[in-house]
């Protein structure tokens, strides 16, 4: 009994950082928490209001779903635009009313209802062998064209970015002909799905394929680190679909957590977020495209040239998530 | 008062039945042997006195206090038991001293250094209290225990095959030594051993148990030359069975002739009975005329092993004559003593 | 035994094996709740591939790790050779490697980008894939030789020692009848160290199906990624627990095999009392051939990786050094200690309650207990979810009856969620530890210190837990090991925003770029081989 009541007693005292101050925000995120630190710095200088990030690269939602009512999460950040909407699917988050959000976020990267607000746009891009094949003028349908056989290099088909894009062939062309493409992609992969963009890019760089599959940022932050310049060097960066739809877009976003006990506070965060200073560190350090029509992305990521983005409302790829993931396990992509 | 009283004890384990209806009394001072084959029940008994071991039915007494009976039960600890174990069961962690002041709740140092003291002194084993039990002999070992039980003053000691372990040169010796200890002591004590040879040096008392049941009880003279039953003789002792009739209230004729006996036979003159012989009991003399022929000769030291066929009787028989070969004639004769008819 | 023991020890023994029990039980009835057909898709898709990935994955580790130990263990055991005194406990080292940081290492090495592809493309003028052929490290076969070169030394252990205990009698026997060493090797030794092997192997393929890091990072799904993707892609907790009943009924049918192999081992052990032991003397090409195995075999496991390891960190110190590290070690190791310290104590009540006690039903709390190990930690975060989420919802409301503040999430929102998955997962070894140290206090002990008037309490302070002393630190030591390297029920069930060294090594492993974690990654080796050294040493002194 006595070790019983001592397990107990132990596991008390481990959790007794239960107390919270009047004004601290909690924030759910998929993103690293390093990348929104300096952002988050400068909030609390402004406010006085601190902010303690807690990072969870999956499950943020399914944890909420638990915690219920007795969450501590005001806000959450996402890295890409179906987890926002799972969130407002699975009855999370709840609308954040605000004029200034409104104003800084173009209609088409927020929810009809303010469910969610996206923050930044990444770019789902193709990557091409500089040596091999050159500058591409390609679009994602290709990408199944029998002539790249045993060329394209992908990450998991399992991953939100990867499934975005499944969702996106979906919308576009229905569940049986993007079922088509996703099997010839399959039988073009020149190895089984993994690693993460970065690797695929690298594996393009050592030659292991021509074409890999990865999001605009990863190519501006391998430019900045000195060991993965030459990888990033191998590679051209194309925007598919240029002729036509345009190309597929994610976003990363943020939403106001449904059982927040400090809303006001929490709806400041997220002005704060879309201000013109916190956009611009968005697009300076982490090589995003920001949200906001007037800030500039950065040097670097602007010289890859003007792009057309897929006009599709993000909210309305949603719909095709689940079938999306279906049809990936249905051709055991990742298998 | 008896010193420890068990009456009509049960006990079953595991759904075979143990122990089956025991009585034994071992008065103040006394040494009890409990004797037997492995799985006869002995150990069984001696850990039910000590409250290790459950009974279904019946009453153990100590000092006329009952510590276990129907709607009773003492633990162990509150039983005032002394035990003394087949490997010893010291503490491998503790020294001699701490050993043997184990179980002694005196608060004052002085004595307890006294019992001690006193303890290593009765046991020989004076200067080695802060050894550790390892580096003892295995005789060692038996004295610490059981310097380590007396130390304890236990109303009763258990003894469970304690000699087992011991070498056989000394163990005779060793046992000598603490029979005079505890007789000394006036300690009552139950001895358990499956050692016939130990049983008559150890104890005062023998009660010869076969399974789950003593069979009898009583001095190990008596339970020798007087058992009453062939279990009892076959144990104790090489024997001899004739078939003989009663002819006499103190004679009765066999294959080897007439015998007579210096007591009263129990049997009524005329009915068929079995007479147990012991081998020194039968003597044989070279005779072209005897009845029996040596088959087969062994050489004891003091003694001589015959087997002598009387037709197609075999008997084993001890003589001091030494010489007779194999093949030769002899007659027998027994020695004058009472009859043990079975 | 003491007769009259108690009630109260019978119902805290009850209650511990019961708490470590309720996980598998809220697994399986979460298991049985409607789940909106995703498991029904699951199993017409990708389930078959996940069962068979499994399946083979387990199989082929064992085959791995038999064929890597035996000889080894043989040649340590029964032959002199040299550096047979380093090798002897060197072999032990791979078991404080984590398998993930291995798989890392080699992938590093023998990719396509890795040296020695490139070299052998320089060497051949090879210029891409197409032009040879280079087996795959990320793939199924890959999995199954990294982990079989960290999960070897299970086998190598239980067979060394079998080896050792095998009577010299019976060598000698086997000899004066014209067998040859190779021979009885065939037809003595490995038949009578069979039990001895077959509980090894099952304490492989165990930690080969709990194995989340390894097969995740080489894109191998196996049931333990499935049930973490399950819940995390579809949010069904319902299929996740599923797809978990699955797997237990796996390692449920491992663990049967076990207890079979191991009552055939008491038989065999009884048959031979371990003799003096005499050994084959090699030399020439033979000791050569020895001590080269030996020494591949712990290049391969443990030195090459640990270099590189080394290597990285060297190259990597100034960003790694800093406050996070020291963060994330200190939560590692006060984790790890607090959970060794309350399973070394479960382990001491169940099993004073199972020895002392008279009752036959008091056998059952200490085989329920030593359950928890079988449940791999995703499946074990599962069970635990569930429960205890309920019973932060009760406590709360509890709060709220009573008009006091709302506690929060206690339990499910601390380190102490954590910490009861990691006692449920290992209190089965320090059990066992404490079980075999058990074994080796004669019964008359107790015996004699209840008629020397003993209570039980006092019987466990004065005499068991002394005379237990080695078998509770070689609990505490293995435990703590275990707690360090456990990653999956780490990752599922920490408080959000918390790490601990395996967290964080892993995080940089599934990042691919492990030299930032290296430091931490050496440091899990470190503490992991303070313990192994230590229990190789007292497993020596018994001898």
């Amino acid at each position: 009994m006595r070790v019983i009541t001592s397990l107990m007693m132990v596991g008390l005292l481990c959790s007794a950082s239960v107390v919270s101050a009047a004004e601290r925000l909690t924030v759910y995120s998929y993103r690293q928490a390093f990348l929104i630190d300096p952002i988050l710095a400068d909030f609390t200088k402004q406010t006085g209001i601190d902010v303690d990030v807690v990072f969870s690269k999956k499950g943020i939602a399914e944890r909420m779903m638990r915690e219920g009512r007795l969450s501590k999460a005001d806000i959450v950040l996402t890295s890409d635009f179906y987890r926002l909407m799972e969130l407002a699917e699975k009855d999370l988050v709840i609308p954040a009313k605000s004029d200034v959000l409104k104003q800084n976020i173009p209609q088409k990267y927020r929810s009809p209802d303010d469910m969610w607000y996206a923050l930044t746009m990444r770019v789902r891009n193709v990557y091409s062998s500089k040596e091999r094949l050159g500058k591409l003028d390609i679009n994602y349908e290709d990408l199944a064209d029998p002539k790249f056989a045993g060329k394209i290099c992908t990450r998991s088909g399992k991953h939100p970015y990867n499934v975005s894009l499944v969702a996106s062939m979906i919308a576009h062309h229905g569940e049986a002909e993007a079922k088509t493409w996703l099997e010839g992609l399959k039988s073009n992969l020149a190895r089984k799905p993994q690693g993460n963009d970065r690797a695929q890019v690298k594996a393009v760089s050592e030659g292991l394929c021509d074409i890999a599959i990865g999001n605009s940022y990863y190519l501006g932050k391998m430019l900045q680190d000195p060991k993965q310049k030459p990888w990033a060097d191998a590679v051209e960066i194309n925007f598919p679909n240029q002729d036509n739809r345009g190309s597929h877009i994610n976003v990363s976003g943020m939403a106001l957590a449904k059982h927040t006990k400090n809303a006001e506070a929490a709806i400041q965060l997220m002005e704060f977020l879309s201000s013109d200073a916190a956009q611009q560190t968005y697009a300076d350090v982490n090589m995003e495209y920001p949200v906001k029509a007037d800030v500039k992305p950065s040097k670097l990521v602007a010289s890859w040239g003007k792009f057309k983005a897929d006009d599709l409302p993000i909210y309305k790829l949603a719909q095709y998530h689940g079938a999306a993931i279906k049809l990936l396990d249905e051709v055991k992509f990742d298998l | 008062m008896a010193t420890l009283q068990v009456s009509n004890v049960h006990s079953s384990y595991q759904k075979h039945v143990v122990l089956k209806g025991l009585d034994l009394t071992v008065e103040k001072g006394e040494i009890v042997a409990l004797l037997g084959p492995s799985g006869c029940g002995k150990t069984t008994l001696l850990r039910a006195i000590a409250g290790l071991q459950s009974i279904s039915a019946g009453e153990i007494k100590i000092n006329g206090k009952a510590v276990v009976s129907d709607n009773e039960f003492v633990a162990s600890e509150k039983r005032g038991i002394g035990m003394i174990f087949q490997d010893y069961a010291l503490f491998p962690h503790l020294t001699v001293a701490e050993n043997v002041l184990f179980g002694v709740k005196l608060a004052d140092k002085a004595s307890k250094a006294a019992r001690l003291e006193n303890m290593l002194a009765l046991v020989k084993l004076d200067g080695l209290g802060e050894r550790y039990p390892h580096e003892l002999s295995g005789g060692q070992q038996q004295r610490v225990s059981i310097a380590r039980a007396l130390a304890y003053e236990p109303e009763v000691l258990l003894l469970d095959e304690p000699f087992s372990n011991i070498d056989a040169k000394v163990r005779r010796e060793m046992m000598l030594e603490i029979r005079n200890i505890l007789k000394s002591h006036n300690i009552s004590a139950v001895f358990v051993t499956h050692s016939k040879d130990e049983a008559f040096v150890f104890a005062d008392k023998l009660a010869l148990f076969n399974q789950g049941q003593i069979v009898q009880c009583g001095d190990a003279e008596r339970l020798y030359l007087r058992p009453e039953d062939k279990y009892v003789a076959d144990f104790l002792g090489a024997s001899n069975y004739l078939e003989a009739t009663v002819i006499a209230d103190k004679r009765v004729s066999t294959l080897i002739g007439d015998i007579e006996s210096d007591q009263q036979l129990k049997a009524t003159v005329g009915s068929e009975v079995e007479l147990l012989l012991r081998p020194q009991q039968l003597q044989i003399a070279r005779s072209e005329s005897g009845v029996g022929e040596v088959i087969e000769r062994r050489f004891l030291g003091s003694v001589c092993q015959y087997l002598v066929s009387i037709g197609s009787k075999t008997l084993d028989i001890h003589s001091e004559y030494l010489d007779i070969k194999i093949g030769e004639k002899v007659a027998i004769t027994t020695t004058l003593h009472g009859l043990v008819l079975l | 035994m003491i007769l009259g023991l108690a009630k109260r020890w019978s119902v805290a023994s009850y209650t511990l094996a019961l708490l470590i029990v309720m996980p598998l039980v809220a697994l399986i009835l979460q298991s049985f709740l409607p789940d909106e057909a995703v498991f029904g898709h699951l199993m017409a898709t990708v389930l078959p591939t996940y069962i068979s990935n499994t399946l083979l994955l387990i199989f082929w580790v064992v085959i791995g790790a038999l064929i890597f130990a035996i000889p080894a263990a043989w040649l340590v055991a029964k032959c002199r050779f040299p550096g047979r005194n380093i090798f002897q406990w060197a072999l032990l080292l791979p078991l404080a490697m984590p398998a993930y940081v291995v798989a890392y290492v080699y992938t590093d090495l023998f990719d396509y980008a890795g040296p020695v592809q490139r070299t052998l493309r320089s060497l051949f003028s090879w210029q891409t894939p197409h032009d040879y052929y280079f087996p795959q490290v990320r793939s199924l076969g890959g999995a199954a030789i990294m982990l079989a070169l960290v999960l070897f030394p299970y086998i190598y252990l239980l067979a060394r020692t079998a080896f050792m205990e095998q009577s010299t009698s019976l060598g000698h026997a086997a000899r004066v009848m014209g067998c040859s060493p190779w021979k009885s090797f065939w037809r003595l030794s490995l038949p009578m160290a069979r039990p001895a092997l077959a509980v090894g192997a099952t304490l492989v393929a165990m930690e080969t199906a709990a194995d989340f890091a390894t097969v995740s990072y080489f894109a191998v799904p196996t049931l333990t990624t499935a049930v973490y993707d399950t819940w995390f892609e579809y949010g069904s907790l319902t299929a996740a627990a599923k797809l978990s009943t699955i797997m237990l009924f796996v390692v449920f049918a491992m663990v049967g095999f076990e207890r079979f192999a191991r009552r055939k081992q008491q038989l065999f052990q009884k048959q031979s009392a371990p003799g003096e032991l005499d050994y084959f003397c090699l030399n020439g090409a033979k000791a050569f051939a020895a001590t080269g195995y030996c020494f591949i075999l712990l290049a391969l496991a443990f030195m090459l990786p640990f270099a590189i390891l080394l290597q990285y960190a060297w190259g990597y110190f100034a960003e790694s050094w800093n406050a996070k590290f020291f963060e994330y070690s200190f939560n590692s190791l006060w984790i790890s200690l607090v959970v060794s310290l309350v399973c070394v104590c479960i382990g001491i009540v169940l099993m004073f309650v199972r020895r002392v006690s008279p009752h036959k039903a008091d056998m059952l709390p200490s085989r329920l207990a030593s359950t928890g190990y079988a449940l791999p930690g995703t499946v074990l975060a599962i069970g635990i979810l569930v429960p205890f989420t309920q019973l932060d919802f009760a406590i709360n409301d509890l709060a709220y009856y009573f008009g006091l503040q709302e506690p929060g999430l206690i339990l499910t929102g601390s380190s102490f969620i954590l910490i009861c998955a990691f006692c449920i997962r290992f209190a089965a070894i320090a059990i066992g530890s404490i079980e075999n140290s058990y074994k080796r206090i004669s019964p008359s002990l107790d015996m004699a210190s209840v008629t020397l008037g003993l209570t039980p309490k006092s019987l466990l302070a004065r005499v068991h837990i002394p005379l237990l002393r080695k078998g509770i630190f070689a609990g505490l030591l293995l435990v703590f090991i275990e707690c360090m390297k456990e990653l999956p029920a780490a990752l599922l069930l920490r408080p959000i925003g918390f790490e601990n060294l395996a967290t964080y090594v892993f995080q940089f492993v599934s990042d691919e770029q492990l030299e930032h974690g290296a430091l931490a990654a050496i440091v899990i080796v470190l503490v992991g081989l303070v313990p192994l050294i230590y229990l190789n040493h007292s497993l020596e002194q018994e001898k």
